[in-house]
């Protein structure tokens, strides 16, 4: 009911797109979109009609910071339980991850949901719960909307949201690649809509399609930039349409706004971003575990947290190489003993380029 | 992580805060509505336990049918 086949029409429109005759490259941010591209095929198939797409820093866990791990850790092993999302438990930290900690003894849970992180809590007074929230707009709302409802004063979150936008004016702005035009997240679009998008086209004049996660949208969003590209247009169009409304979802940005305030914060890869995180707001801050946990966390603050040695996440993540080009991919670089997030996170383009290419 | 699982709400609680979404195949979960406005029976798109929208049944024939008159419209174009 809600799949989206039909062979006849995916066959037309890679013949549309190779007719035109173009060399472009096309940037995706969502680990999800190159799950569709490596699962169907499809990004051998656009190469062949001279596109290729990447993905950049679409993926929360990748793009959490070695601070925010540590930041974590320390509360681990200062015997909170902390809940997190499978993914978070397995990306290393300095000497090591949530998982390690989890095996020498420390109380680490993975949860589905925010609100089993909160039952959690509920059913242990005693505990001190820390969520440690990762995600983009998509996430954020499901957080807001728990600490609107007042959680028990057991539970606490470690914010380390993050939202689009910033990033994608970062990546022109830095102008390290080329990028012809961006395949927006649909999921993410799904909360905000398709204004934040705008400034961008008007500023770096790029074409941009929010895209689902089918092959065919895939398939059809490309097609949609590469008619932008040749007719010099730089505007936001919404393939996704079945589930993207304009206006995005209000209720959900409406939350957001309520309990978070938009702070200049770092990425994996990437300098400190303005307004690209997203803090607890100060009538939160009995539920900011950064201010709750201030004398535990005291240790770190102070120090300074490189990028694992050798490890090119950064890289990967603004598009600047594929997986494949980092030395320690597929080596000393696997899922099962990951050095980057990258290679951990279901989303990570390292983790997805193995998956397929070992199939292949 | 922004994967988001289409599915049917066959069941609110008293507070409206949680429904019962059937994702098809037998499989039923409870998800957290309170970022959308919902009645029994609609569709939504549900993300880490949230239903994030609400989406109509049969939108996916009306994308196909959409995608065939845009390219049909641009091959005249």
């Amino acid at each position: 009911m809600f799949s989206l086949q039909d062979k006849h029409l995916a066959e037309e429109i890679v013949s549309r797109i190779q007719k035109e005759d173009v060399r472009l490259r096309f940037m995706h941010v969502c680990g999800t979109h190159q799950d569709t591209l490596m699962k169907s095929g499809l990004d051998s198939v656009l190469q062949s009609c001279g596109v290729t797409i990447g993905q950049g820093p679409g993926c929360p866990v990748c793009v959490t910071t070695p601070r925010e791990i540590e930041e974590i850790l320390v509360l681990a092993r200062k015997r909170k339980t902390i809940a997190t999302f499978g993914d978070m438990i397995r990306v290393p930290g300095e000497t090591a991850s949530l998982q390690q900690l989890k095996a020498d003894g420390c109380d680490v849970r993975t949860v589905y949901s925010i609100d089993d992180a909160v039952q959690l809590a509920e059913k242990n007074p005693t505990k001190e719960v820390v969520f440690m929230a990762v995600g983009f707009e998509t996430t954020a709302p499901t957080t807001a909307s728990v600490l609107l409802r007042d959680p028990p004063l057991n539970f606490s979150v470690l914010s380390c949201h993050r939202v689009i936008p910033p990033a994608l004016h970062a990546l022109l702005e830095m102008g390290e690649i080329k990028i012809d035009g961006f395949i927006e997240p649909g999921h993410v679009s799904t909360i905000i809509g398709l204004q934040p998008y705008e400034s961008l086209s008007s500023i770096y004049h790029i074409p941009q399609v929010v895209a689902g996660f089918e092959p065919l949208d895939l398939l059809m969003a490309v097609w949609m930039l590469v008619r932008q590209v040749k007719k010099g247009d730089a505007t936001v169009e919404n393939e996704y349409t079945r589930a993207v409304k304009p206006e995005g979802n209000i209720k959900a940005q409406q939350a957001m706004n309520k309990v978070f305030t938009q702070a200049d914060v770092k990425w994996r890869g990437f300098p400190v971003l303005p307004k690209s995180g997203l803090l607890l707001r100060k009538k939160y801050e009995t539920y900011d575990a950064r201010k709750k946990y201030e004398d535990e966390l005291r240790e770190i603050k102070e120090k300074e947290f490189p990028d694992p040695v050798g490890c090119l996440c950064g890289e990967v993540l603004r598009g600047l190489i594929s997986s494949r080009d980092c030395p320690l991919f597929g080596g000393q670089c696997t899922p099962d003993s990951p050095v980057g997030p990258c290679m951990v996170s279901v989303e990570g383009s390292c983790t997805i380029e193995y998956r397929y290419a070992k199939k292949k | 992580m922004c994967l988001a699982i289409p599915g049917k709400i066959v069941s609110l609680d008293a507070t409206k805060q949680f429904a019962t979404v059937d994702y098809g195949g037998g499989t039923h979960r409870q998800a957290n509505v309170t970022l959308v406005e919902v009645r029994l029976g609609d569709y939504v798109l549900v993300h880490a336990g949230f239903a994030i929208q609400v989406i109509e049944e049969n939108e996916a024939k009306e994308t196909l049918k959409l995608f065939r008159q845009m390219l049909a419209f641009q091959g005249e174009g």
